[in-house]
């Protein structure tokens, strides 16, 4: 897509939060993929140029970190966590059911553009494992039969709700938009925790509440 | 035992007295200036600690964690063995390499064996075999055999990542050399790590190769054969090589190098290590820009018959025509900036002496009277590059560092990293060269000499005049006075590496060797004492334009030349050439030899002996790399010829020359005097019409550039530089075709939009499609008309 | 009775938890007004003698780091708060920024405060879009309040507060490599000397703490150094969080006195999963040599840990049954260590990329009994051989692993693979997969 002025103020803005400019590339890579869906050559070259970079040195950062995509992913990008625990307490199967249910590769995109899936590392969320991340959410507990349900949801265009986070799933750019520091307002949305994060509270409240 | 570390630096008076720290290493004491890294510590008592990342002139790295060695400081161990490269000594501090370590040993044969898993063994057909620090760090610092049995990691072979380098993944060890290179000496961070983990890879940005003055250098440093230089790939083996220490003949940076040649022909050249000047670096076009002496050569003399065909000729026959067409009442010498100082000490005896003339210049140039004198109070100057390392500030006048003489620029460059140099230029923009330096960019095109005079110097400052600002009438005249006034340092850039030895070996009409004053009796006496001669003309003789004119007009009858291209001079001085009998001293066919009555073949640098002086006036010396050349020195031709003509120079050989130079050493009587300039007032261009003004750029048409297609094709493409008013006016955006035209010609080139004067316009001088002095007849500071084409 | 202290997670159970309403409402942002009044200099004695020691893993005393800060130096200063959570198994400052964090912002007002910083940042790792969200609108909110921007509560006290979103890499967690992150460059650890204290961020003095770290220093303000510093062991003061995770029936977050042992708290989670019993654990993530059950009374405190031959880490506590292979673990981790090596050093780029091949044989049951002595001497050689402890972490597991269970190795090749059944160690074990 072609970047507009709008898009260049925003750029401006991102820049502007650092006290030293190059400190924005992170967020810029980011806001990239919210407009293109992926770090394109076009972006790369946009913020070389604000930032008075070289291209290389841009497209250094740019593949270093695995968050940012050479290529499109799909609309819904799904990451099944594969790290021991999660892998151990089920993830693998979950990553295998649903590779062979949408029949596609690691980092492949289902024909309709809708669902792309990868096998991510920890994602903090050991308690409710394992876990699935649909653009960055929070799909707790999941079984290979639930993944298969919610990549079908979303092919169909009607997600569920991650399981800790806003009331609908948002695409991949709206989430790159997040990461890239632009608040959409659904903070508000969502538990503020979900019950393995609640356990011990629950049972220091069975007993004494005097603590603070 | 202990070892006491002299300071070595001979200039310390200067410099604050360096805190030592004495320390033990492998048992042996040793005392270093704080700061000192472990590794170069070890270095001084003899101990070879391995390395591959470490480079003195880099930031530490630390990532190959090759040179793990035991540390302790205060009684206390670290619990780890530490990169020896990355830890300054202190005092007390006990240091066991693998010497006296099982711990550090055991580390380095495990990293080295890790360092081999992954790096195909493909040294038999790999160009660093024989000279490879991993294959012979591996034979002293490994393990015999490797125990990993998996699969290597591989890559496509190599990649070009500029039309001159060859990146091969699979060998690189990731050592971060290159990159840090780029970034931290040349300020071109083209190539940079890319990807992360096992698949980190050194690479550049698709679109972007790495079209770095300096890439050249990422080949040298390379510990491993991953980045390859595309002209010697393949071509030979170290050891079939003869290396012999040269001097570059490029520019006058004055860079140590070696030539490598093998069977008459040179196949390499690697920049030299000489601290004061280029460090361990040099630039590519010194490094590969060598194949001209290949080319086209003249192999024998030749003269041109009855029916104005050049036909070859026996030495005896040539030399005899060339002295009776010689021995005439008015004649004159142009040498063209490229003579060694011996050859320059040649052609001005040889002016003296057998022509009788003060009439010779080395400027086969832009040239004026006012330069003259201005050179002539400056040939004896001494500013150093450390002049630059000490400056407070340092001001370019008419002069790209980068374009013009690129180890000033890294030098300058290195200051701006270290201390933030603050570096001014008169210049028409920003280059990129003067954008790297952070420079603060005077631009008021016309009005040069007014703007120099308002400069605020110390007697810390350093000002660069380039060659080009004798272009601009009052200019020098204007820089004179502002080092007169501020006592701030003045050295001369001139763009070829002879021009500064040609200026103190008198090839120039109002000086003679040892930068004596012609005008001055007692210079005279001088010369005619050392040469035994009666008389020395005793008059200036005439600068270039004048000799040009001269021969146009018939007043000069026979001129000597030796490696002048007559359009660098101007468009029509091939005619007055025509008019007068030529003798040319020459390498290869040239638009000389098309006019010439005379042809003498000469040797090339790589065939001779000699010296050059670079800017600071310091003179480095050479051998001859091609040892059995049948070529001759011009110095020996002139020689022959002056014997011919019954005025012998005496100067056989090329240590003839130089014991000569010596014994005359330098003038130290009164200096030449200078009278100052008035310069001119600026020409105001109307609405479609700019000054132009140019420079070369590093990489063009140079003819001693040629035969290396590799390092043509990262030359810059030729542009057109114009103010984005101009653009806006023009209706054109970069890119874009506009045309300069003046009343001799017109020229087309794409425009790129800069921070240029508004009144001006840049073009390079001698690049492919922008040859302004060929089509317009000029090349700096006139007026032309722009418009869209 | 309960060994545990709920502070930080106090009032996770309140709907409205995470927004700024709902934290004043708890007595929140009380602990800043009292600190805005306080020295600086006082601020950070309190919190050396609280005792609080860095959570993110390290352990080194928070307020001993506050006090490397030169001052009175005329640089700008800066705060940087690691919420780059990425060590496997860890999973409290998460569910802790999701729940509340304001305790967060206040605790970086009150850092900032007290070394004198008038710009801090957190450094939020890029996979977690709602709790980016939360952070994203509380910082808004904090600065709507006044609590941020110029002149906080009238003190005269400035401070900008930037999120930083990272983007996937395990190694910006490591200070140096994370400042360089943040700088906008690879995420490579710097060398060291200079230490962040000195030159860190944009080459000033630095302190990078722990989101747990920072979130505890309102509770040491507003009850003091001395409540602190009762809770916990003689070295390792004050509360923490602890997470359960595996094989246990309930897993979740526990926040208790440093030492409670895993046999409190999985008794607290309701014990190993049904019909199973415990094989082997983590005690603060991957990076930390693996326990087993003859470590259940080990008191989790920094000293108790190490003086077992671990790590306490990030406390993050992965709970692995007997239907587990150690091999498969192990080489699950391995792969993590190679796909998150920054690349820089040479035995850590190398050394993961060999250890991955070297586990999957044997996983798959190649191989002779002398590779596990090959396997040992490759982890020496990588231990302790590069430049930050990501290649250190890689070995831990294999090396421990090696020390408990190295029949199951053998085990593995005498069997021609590997002996256990994957189905069996998952959660819907016996609901039947595909």
């Amino acid at each position: 897509m072609p970047f507009s002025d709008s898009h260049f103020d925003a750029m401006t803005k991102i820049i502007a939060r650092y006290p030293r400019s190059r400190s924005a590339i992170m967020p810029l890579l980011h806001y990239v993929q919210s407009i293109d869906g992926y770090v394109t050559q076009e972006g790369i070259e946009i913020i070389a140029q604000k930032l008075q970079l070289e291209t290389a040195e841009v497209n250094a950062v740019a593949t270093f970190y695995t968050q940012y995509k050479r290529k499109p992913v799909g609309q819904y990008h799904v990451g099944v966590c594969t790290n021991t625990l999660c892998a151990i307490m089920g993830g693998d199967a979950i990553y295998q059911s649903l590779l062979e249910h949408l029949e596609i590769e690691n980092d492949g995109v289902t024909a309709d553009g809708k669902v792309s899936v990868e096998h991510i590392e920890c994602n903090a969320a050991c308690d409710y494992a394992p876990v699935v991340m649909a653009n960055w959410e929070f799909y707790d507990n999941q079984t290979p039969e639930s993944a298969k349900n919610l990549v079908d949801a979303m092919r169909q265009g009607n997600p569920p709700a991650p399981t800790r986070g806003p009331n609908r799933l948002v695409s991949w750019k709206e989430a790159s938009a997040v990461l890239a520091g632009f608040n959409d307002g659904l903070a508000g949305e969502g538990v503020q925790a979900g019950e393995p994060t609640l356990l011990g509270l629950k049972i220091a409240q069975g007993k004494a509440g005097e603590n603070r | 035992m202990s070892i006491q570390e002299v300071n070595r630096t001979g200039t310390s008076e200067l410099e604050p007295a360096v805190e030592m720290v004495t320390l033990t290493i492998d048992g042996f004491e040793v005392t270093v200036p704080k700061g000192t890294l472990v590794i170069r510590a070890a270095e001084r008592l003899g101990i070879q600690i391995p390395r591959f990342c470490d480079h003195p002139l880099l930031d530490p790295v630390g990532a190959c964690r090759q040179c793990l060695v035991e540390i302790e400081v205060n009684g206390r161990k670290f619990p780890k063995p530490q990169a020896s490269c990355t830890i300054p000594v202190e005092p007390g501090m006990v240091v066991n390499t693998q010497l006296t370590s099982t711990v550090a040993d055991k580390a380095q044969q495990g990293v080295m064996e890790l360092l081999l898993i992954n790096h195909p063994l493909d040294c038999p057909v790999c160009d660093k075999g024989g000279e490879c620090p991993l294959q012979n760090q591996a034979m002293s610092n490994g393990r015999g055999e490797s125990r990993y049995e998996g699969k290597k990691r591989t890559f496509e072979k190599p990649i070009n990542i500029s039309a001159q380098v060859l990146l091969d993944r699979e060998r690189c060890i990731l050592c971060a050399r290159c990159t840090r290179f780029s970034d931290q000496i040349a300020g071109d961070p083209f190539i940079t790590l890319n990807e992360r983990g096992a698949l980190q890879q050194v690479g550049i940005y698709e679109k972007e190769p790495f079209e770095s003055y300096f890439s050249g250098n990422t080949v040298q440093i390379c510990p491993v054969g991953a980045l390859t230089g595309a002209s010697y790939r393949f071509r030979a083996r170290p050891f079939d090589l003869v290396s012999t220490p040269s001097a570059c003949e490029h520019c006058a940076s004055g860079c140590d190098m070696r030539s490598d040649v093998r069977r008459g022909k040179t196949l390499r050249r690697l920049a030299g290590d000489d601290p004061s000047v280029n460090e361990e670096w040099n630039c590519d076009k010194g490094r590969w820009a060598f194949k001209y002496a290949h080319q086209d050569r003249i192999t024998a003399p030749m003269i041109r018959d009855e029916s104005g065909e050049l036909r070859e000729a026996s030495w005896p026959e040539a030399l005899a025509v060339a002295a009776e067409g010689l021995s005439v009442n008015r004649s004159a010498v142009l040498t063209g900036g490229r003579v060694t100082v011996e050859d320059a000490y040649g052609y001005a005896k040889f002016a003296r002496i057998a022509l009788r003339t003060n009439n010779i210049d080395f400027r086969a140039r832009f040239n004026s009277e006012e330069e003259r004198e201005f050179l002539a109070t400056l040939a004896t100057t001494t500013v150093k590059y450390s002049d630059i390392d000490q400056a407070d500030q340092v001001v370019l006048l008419a002069f790209e560092p980068e374009e013009e003489s690129p180890i000033i620029f890294l030098r300058i460059l290195k200051q701006v990293r270290k201390r933030s140099l603050k570096v001014v230029s008169v210049a028409p923009f920003t280059s990129r060269g003067n954008s790297k330096l952070g420079a603060e960019v005077i631009k008021n095109v016309g009005n040069e000499p007014s703007e120099i005079a308002s400069l605020a110097l110390t007697s810390k400052s350093v000002v660069l005049v380039g060659e080009r600002l004798a272009e601009i009438a009052g200019a020098l005249s204007s820089a004179k006075a502002l080092v007169e006034k501020t006592g701030a340092k003045m050295a001369w850039i001139p763009r070829r590496a002879g021009e500064r030895g040609a200026l103190e070996a008198g090839a120039i009409g109002n000086l003679l060797p040892g930068a004596r004053p012609v005008k001055d009796p007692a210079a005279r006496v001088d010369l005619q004492t050392a040469w035994s001669v009666e008389s020395i003309p005793s008059e200036p003789g005439l600068g270039t334009d004048q000799i040009l004119e001269a021969l146009h007009k018939g007043d000069i009858e026979a001129l000597l030349v030796g490696g002048v291209d007559p359009f660098d001079i101007s468009r029509d001085a091939i005619e007055g050439l025509k008019k007068a009998f030529v003798v040319s001293l020459e390498i290869r066919n040239s638009a000389m030899t098309e006019i010439a009555d005379v042809v003498l073949p000469v040797a090339a640098v790589v065939e001779k002996s000699g010296s050059f002086t670079d800017w600071q006036g310091s003179r480095r010396s050479f051998d001859a790399a091609v040892s059995d050349s049948l070529q001759r020195s011009d110095l020996r031709v002139l020689s022959m010829l002056a014997e011919e003509m019954q005025r012998p120079i005496h100067l056989p050989t090329v240590a003839a020359a130089s014991k000569e130079i010596a014994a005359l050493g330098t003038w130290d009587g009164n200096p030449a005097t200078f009278a100052p300039s008035a310069s001119i007032a600026s020409k105001v261009p109307s609405e479609n019409q700019a000054l132009l003004t140019s420079w070369r750029n590093l990489l063009d048409e140079g003819t001693l550039q040629s035969g290396e297609p590799n390092l043509a094709a990262t030359a810059k493409k030729a542009e057109c530089v114009i103010s984005a008013d101009r653009a806006e006016r023009l209706g054109v955006k970069d890119g874009d075709l506009i045309r300069i035209s003046n009343e001799i010609g017109s020229m087309t080139l794409p425009a790129r939009i800069g921070d240029i004067d508004f009144r001006a316009i840049w073009i390079p001088r001698n690049s492919k499609g922008s040859r302004p002095l060929l089509e317009l007849g000029t090349c700096t500071h006139s007026l032309v008309t722009v418009v869209k084409a | 009775m309960s060994a545990l202290t709920p502070v930080l997670s106090a009032f996770w159970d309140q709907k409205d938890s995470f927004t700024i309403a709902g934290y004043k409402r708890n007595g929140g942002y009380k602990a800043v007004e009292e600190a805005l009044s306080m020295e600086p200099d006082a601020i950070i004695q309190m919190v050396k003698d609280s005792g609080l020691r860095g959570r993110g893993g390290a352990g080194f005393p928070t307020g001993m780091k506050w006090g490397f800060i030169p001052q009175g130096d005329n640089k700008d200063h800066y705060l940087v708060v690691n919420a780059d959570e990425s060590e496997p198994g860890t999973c409290k400052d998460t569910p802790l920024l999701l729940a509340n964090p304001h305790v967060l912002i206040e605790g970086v007002i009150i850092a900032s405060y007290a070394i004198r910083a008038n710009h801090a940042f957190i450094y939020i790792r890029g996979e977690v879009t709602h709790v980016i969200r939360r952070v994203q609108q509380a910082i808004e909110d904090a600065y709507k309040d006044g609590l941020l921007g110029k002149n906080i509560r009238g003190k005269g006290f400035d401070l900008e507060l930037v999120l930083h979103v990272g983007a996937g890499a395990y190694i910006c967690g490591e200070e140096t490599a994370l400042l360089d992150s943040l700088e906008g460059f690879r995420g490579q650890p710097r060398l060291r000397p200079p230490f962040p204290a000195i030159a860190g961020l944009y080459a000033r003095p630095t302190v990078v703490n722990n989101v747990e770290s920072i979130a505890s220093v309102p509770s040491i303000i507003e009850k003091g150094a001395e409540w602190f510093a009762s809770m916990g062991t003689e070295k390792s003061k004050g509360y923490t969080l602890y997470s359960l995770s595996g094989h246990v029936k309930n897993p979740g977050q526990f926040e208790a006195p440093l030492g409670i042992t895993l046999r409190e708290l999985i008794e607290m989670a309701g014990g190993i999963r049904a019909g199973h019993r415990l094989k082997f654990w983590t005690p603060g993530g991957s990076s930390t040599p693996m326990f087993t059950d003859a470590h259940l009374d080990t008191p989790l405190d920094y000293e108790g840990v190490a003086a077992a031959g671990s790590m306490l880490g990030t406390k993050a506590l992965q709970i692995f049954d007997e239907t587990t292979c150690v091999v498969r673990a192990v080489l699950r981790w391995t792969e993590f260590y190679k796909h998150e090596s920054c690349g820089k050093c040479t035995p850590c780029r190398e050394g993961t990329w060999w250890l991955v091949q070297a586990l999957k044989n044997l996983e798959n049951g190649e191989g002779k009994p002398e590779d596990l002595d090959k396997l040992l001497d490759l982890c020496d050689n990588i231990m302790g051989r590069s430049f930050c402890a990501l290649a250190d972490g890689a070995a831990s597991p294999i090396i421990s692993s090696l020390q408990y269970f190295r029949d199951e190795y053998l085990e593995h090749l005498r069997n021609g693979g590997c002996p256990f059944d994957p189905a069996a160690s998952t959660i819907f074990e016996g609901v039947g997969v595909r």
